[in-house]
């Protein structure tokens, strides 16, 4: 779960680069910007889930 | 005093011997940064860890600073600027450098040039000290060394050459009308936010502390062993800090002489507006304000001003230095006891998230149209980056060079068990039962 919580990362800076080359107004790019840092928080939050699960099962 | 307009790099432009002279002095107090930082690392830490951590400190400076001379530089495009560049929806894309290794044509290059590289490269020494506190009291002298060369080759040198160096990064500003490119003069995310990243998929691949989360039970508190340490090298600090984000004014963003009072001064009051933050919180949360939290609140606020000390107004510094110092101790304790993350220094939090508040907020106040769209791309490639790279990174050279040290030397402490010695030979040091 971790693993795949750090793969989803790169994808969210991927469209934020896409909101730079294929929208031309602020807002958009603006909007597209957020959800790629949206896509990179839910990796974030993937990958910490992920760590934290490993713990437990250390734990017990 | 008004805020400072930001203007784009310009490395052609002339440098006045003046400015020169003072930017020179200013990167020459600078690594009181580095020093003060090493202390806090050391006395957050155990005792029968102390001489291992601060030479570890020293090694991995020096490992940085060697490797960053030989190859990274060169990536960063330290000299000559970004070197490579591919070409997509008709602009630009420049991402890594091309300069000679070895720091070929130093001597040759112009003066703004070769002030540039000085601040690259104590800045790399800075950004790879930082995992280091959070593998404090199990990570190996060898694998701190190693992950050091790891962030010197490669993550530094991108990231340097991205924001620094006319990268793509630096290039919002012409190839798509954003602010006047991403903004990060005194190494907000180049600096902080990588090292902090980094941090994180250190302490993630290096496991906690052993007995700091029991089976049965909450966290074990290790405190630091040597507050006085940890606040001193806070106060160090700030003589680093000042100089570093006065010297990333002039070379960044071009400021004239005039604008450094207000860029030191707007330095000072985020670190005093968060460290009054840390304070209040942890009295209201603990009765009494903690030392070790507040000198991470103190250094939270400096790392947040990296990023706008040279942008905004004093009003604006005590904001985010404030938001910082109140986020930094509620963050420590989520990090340890919601999310079993074991980091001793707490630099994800001081470096990593106050990092990146730091350049958020720059592109909050700052005057032009677009600049917060520009930081937030920044902010994007460094978080959904650098994380992932670093574990990959690190995880790699775990298999080789294992970063945790055996039970039997955690046990004994780090002094004895890597160096045959303790730092403090003529006092009792205390086993982990009287943590208890």
């Amino acid at each position: 779960m971790k693993s795949v919580g750090l793969l989803v990362m790169p994808a969210g800076f991927f469209l934020t680069v896409a909101a730079l080359v294929l929208f031309p107004d602020l807002t958009q790019r603006g909007v597209f910007v957020v959800a790629g840092l949206a896509v990179e928080a839910l990796g974030l939050g993937a990958a910490i889930r992920g760590h934290m699960l490993a713990r437990r099962e250390n734990r017990l | 005093m008004t805020p400072m307009t930001p203007i784009a790099p310009a490395a052609s432009l002339p440098m006045p011997e003046t400015a020169f002279a003072v930017t020179l002095v200013l990167l020459l107090l600078a690594p009181l940064a580095i020093a003060g930082l090493a202390l806090i690392n050391t006395g957050l830490g155990r005792s029968r860890s102390a001489a291992q951590a601060l030479l570890g400190n020293v090694a991995i400076v020096a490992v940085a600073l060697l490797v960053f001379a030989i190859a990274g530089a060169s990536l960063a495009g330290s000299l000559t600027g970004a070197g490579h560049a591919f070409h997509l929806a008709g602009k630009p894309w420049n991402w890594v450098g091309s300069a000679p290794l070895l720091l070929g044509g130093l001597r040759s290059a112009p003066g703004q040039a070769q002030l540039g590289l000085l601040f690259q490269f104590l800045a790399v020494a800075l950004a790879a000290i930082i995992p280091w506190g959070s593998g404090a009291d199990r990570l190996r002298l060898a694998a701190g060394c190693a992950s050091a060369a790891i962030l010197a080759l490669i993550l530094f040198p991108l990231a340097s050459c991205w924001i620094w160096n006319g990268g793509w990064l630096a290039q919002l500003d012409v190839n798509f009308s954003l602010g006047a490119g991403f903004l990060d003069p005194g190494g907000a995310g180049v600096v902080h936010a990588l090292g902090g990243l980094s941090a994180l998929a250190l302490v993630w691949i290096a496991g906690p502390r052993r007995g700091k989360f029991p089976r049965e039970g909450l966290s074990t508190a290790m405190p630091g062993h040597h507050v006085v340490y940890v606040l001193f090298g806070s106060l160090v600090s700030l003589v680093g800090w000042l100089a570093w984000n006065a010297a990333g004014a002039i070379l960044w963003l071009h400021a004239p002489l005039t604008a450094l009072p207000m860029t030191a001064v707007n330095t000072a009051l985020s670190a005093s507006a968060a460290l009054l933050g840390t304070l209040i919180v942890t009295r209201m949360r603990f009765g009494k304000p903690d030392a070790s939290l507040c000198a991470n609140g103190w250094l939270a606020g400096l790392v947040a001003s990296s990023a706008c000390a040279a942008i905004v107004t004093p009003g604006a510094s005590i904001f985010i230095g404030l938001i910082a110092g109140i986020v930094t101790p509620l963050l420590v304790e989520v990090l340890e006891l919601a999310l079993s993350i074991d980091d001793p220094s707490g630099a994800i939090t001081v470096h990593a998230v106050a990092g990146l508040w730091g350049l958020f907020a720059a592109g909050l106040f700052a005057p032009q149209r677009g600049q917060l769209l520009a930081q937030l791309v920044g902010i994007a490639a460094l978080l959904g980056l650098v994380l992932p790279a670093s574990y990959l990174f690190f995880a790699i050279l775990n298999r080789t060079v294992p970063f945790r040290v055996d039970p039997d030397g955690e046990r004994i402490g780090m002094d004895l068990h890597e160096l045959g010695g303790g730092a403090y030979p003529e006092f009792v040091i205390h086993r982990d039962e009287s943590y208890r």
